[in-house]
């Protein structure tokens, strides 16, 4: 199951990300993960959105450029040892994760971790062959 | 006093009137006859050669034009067979395409005695060693500065440019005494020189440096820092190159050759010639070169003329520092930089990149900063972060094998450059020179 992520250009100028989050809060789009990747010339946010479609439209319209990505969201457990065993199932089938953050789950004693991987179709499979569970769309 | 060529440099007004209005018939009437665009704008004037009969027609002459130089490039323009040039040199154009002019053996003479005249006014002689700082090779600003100090019997060291370790050991090992370079060179020599702690090694007295604009404040640091009188001298190939106009001992203005050149300042937008004293366009008249002569050459460079008698006895009119340009040409580093190059690159850097771009031109620490500000796309951003690393940086080094100089780029939002009238605001520099 993949869920969509929205990858926002972030100038490299003072404000820059306060003004992009204010559009979205105004507009009523709850994020539900983030994270910023810096360059030395400009940022890029990702994050997830509770309404991705919503989410995109609402920073169209302020001439804000994003894209849409696919990708998965794993549980993991919240204990030592949690991610070291998803990444093994990961890296044991050949697949290279490019990056990924954290998420505020809901599920007691679970993790949530979105993963973008060079093959997604691949480690959505491996995972779940492998027993773990990944996050629905609405489940967020 | 010294003075080069007296009968030249000291003659009184009324007598350059008639020696420039002599020599202007000469030039319209041989290049008349040897230069077809010349004849044309003539013709399409309804005037002949015989219709110039001194300096008071020069303001009926047609106009020339940067434009024509790259239109009947590279020889169209000579005015005597290529068996009489005896040496070329080039500039860059606008659009990578360079431009090349033409010297006969007179020409180089001419130029040679230009040049002499400056280094005589700022107190060289045949016991001085010229630092040739300036390159040397298709600009003209190092050969103009190395034929000047053997002219007048000066020891010559021609360096080059760049190398900074190697140019400071050389000044102190050969004892140089005068230097030519750019002013932000000198700028940055004194710097170094100053971390090195050898500034009681040097035996420099004089500093000629042109080719880009520089401030009094830059005039005040490099001779404090370099131990030197620093000098302003002006020049562009077309017309020469450095010695078209020079500062003499007295820093007030640049003597313009006059008996080589015919200065006039005009409106650039209608063409008339402006009163005494106005500030305008500055136009040059070529009346003794040979090879590559040019009427009425419209330079861009914006300034004024002061015919007042300079204090150090030279009759030959004075023009102040130009003031800026009337095209959009910028200056950065000593590096002739038109928007349109820039613009140029964005096209062909191909796939997903905008020409929406902003140039930003700053001077920190007196050398100049030069960013190019480039619009982010949709469709870039869609690349990922490798793909769009691989494209700024693919950006930066085709503007630096263009231009010659390096710029940062730098994305910004989508239409976040500031249009006026549909138009954007291209350039943005925050350098003040006074």
């Amino acid at each position: 199951m993949f869920i969509k992520q929205l990858s926002v250009f972030v100038e490299n100028k003072h404000g820059r990300l306060q003004a992009i989050i204010d559009k979205l809060s105004e507009n009523g789009v709850n994020i539900r993960a983030l994270s910023i990747a810096d360059t030395t010339d400009f940022g890029i946010l990702r994050m997830i959105a509770d309404d991705n479609e919503k989410a995109k439209g609402v920073l169209a319209d302020a001439g804000v450029i994003s894209t849409s990505t696919d990708v998965i969201a794993v549980y993991i457990d919240d204990k030592t040892g949690g991610l070291a065993q998803v990444l093994k199932i990961v890296t044991d089938a050949g697949i290279s994760i490019e990056y990924m953050y954290a998420f505020l789950g809901r599920k007691e004693g679970k993790a949530l971790m979105v993963l973008k991987a060079d093959n997604e179709p691949l480690a959505e499979k491996v995972l779940s062959e492998n027993g773990i569970a990944l996050a629905n769309p609405d489940e967020l | 006093m010294a003075v080069w060529q007296p009968e030249y440099e000291l003659m009184p007004r009324e007598q350059i009137r008639e020696d420039q209005s002599k020599k202007l018939r000469w030039q319209v009437e041989r290049m008349y006859k040897t230069v077809e665009l010349f004849r044309k704008r003539m013709d399409e004037k309804g005037l002949k050669p015989e219709d110039i009969s001194g300096v008071d027609d020069l303001c009926k002459l047609p106009f020339s034009y940067k434009q024509d130089l790259r239109d009947y490039y590279p020889y169209g323009l000579f005015a005597v067979p290529m068996s009489e040039i005896r040496r070329v040199h080039a500039s860059s154009g606008t659009t990578g395409k360079q431009i090349v002019v033409g010297y006969t053996d007179n020409d180089l003479e001419m130029w040679a005695d230009c040049f002499a005249r400056m280094l005589i006014a700022v107190g060289a002689d045949e016991n001085d060693f010229v630092h040739v700082g300036y390159g040397l090779g298709l600009f003209t600003g190092g050969f103009g500065a190395h034929d000047g100090a053997v002219r007048i019997g000066a020891t010559a060291i021609p360096i080059s440019a760049g190398n900074t370790q190697r140019q400071i050991q050389t000044m102190i090992d050969f004892g140089s005494t005068v230097l030519c370079c750019t002013p932000s060179y000198a700028m940055y020599l004194g710097e170094v020189i100053e971390e090195m702690g050898v500034k009681d090694q040097l035996k420099l007295k004089a500093g000629i440096f042109g080719a880009e604009p520089w401030t009094e404040e830059m005039r005040a640091q490099i001779e404090e820092k370099l131990g030197l009188k620093a000098y302003d001298i002006y020049g562009l190939s077309e017309i020469m190159g450095p010695g078209v106009s020079y500062e003499c001992e007295y820093q007030c203005g640049m003597h313009v050759c006059e008996d080589n050149f015919i200065p006039e300042i005009i409106d650039p937008d209608t063409g008339e010639v402006l009163p005494e004293g106005s500030q305008g366009e500055l136009v040059f008249t070529t009346i003794t070169k040979e090879g590559f002569p040019l009427i009425r050459y419209r330079t861009r460079d914006i300034c004024s003329l002061n015919y007042e008698q300079c204090k150090c006895g030279r009759t030959h009119v004075r023009m102040n520092k130009p003031q800026g340009r009337t095209d959009d040409m910028l200056i950065i580093r000593g590096v002739n930089v038109f928007p349109s190059q820039i613009e140029e690159v964005l096209l062909n850097v191909g796939g997903n990149v905008t020409p929406n771009y902003q140039i930003i031109v700053d001077r920190e620490n007196n050398t100049d900063t030069f960013q190019v500000n480039v619009e982010m796309s949709e469709a870039l951003f869609a690349e990922g972060m490798k793909g769009i690393e691989k494209t700024t940086k693919l950006i930066s080094e085709k503007l630096r094998s263009t231009l010659g100089i390096g710029p940062k780029v730098n994305l910004v939002n989508p239409k976040s450059i500031e249009r006026s009238e549909g138009k954007a605001k291209r350039v943005i520099d925050k350098r003040k020179l006074k």
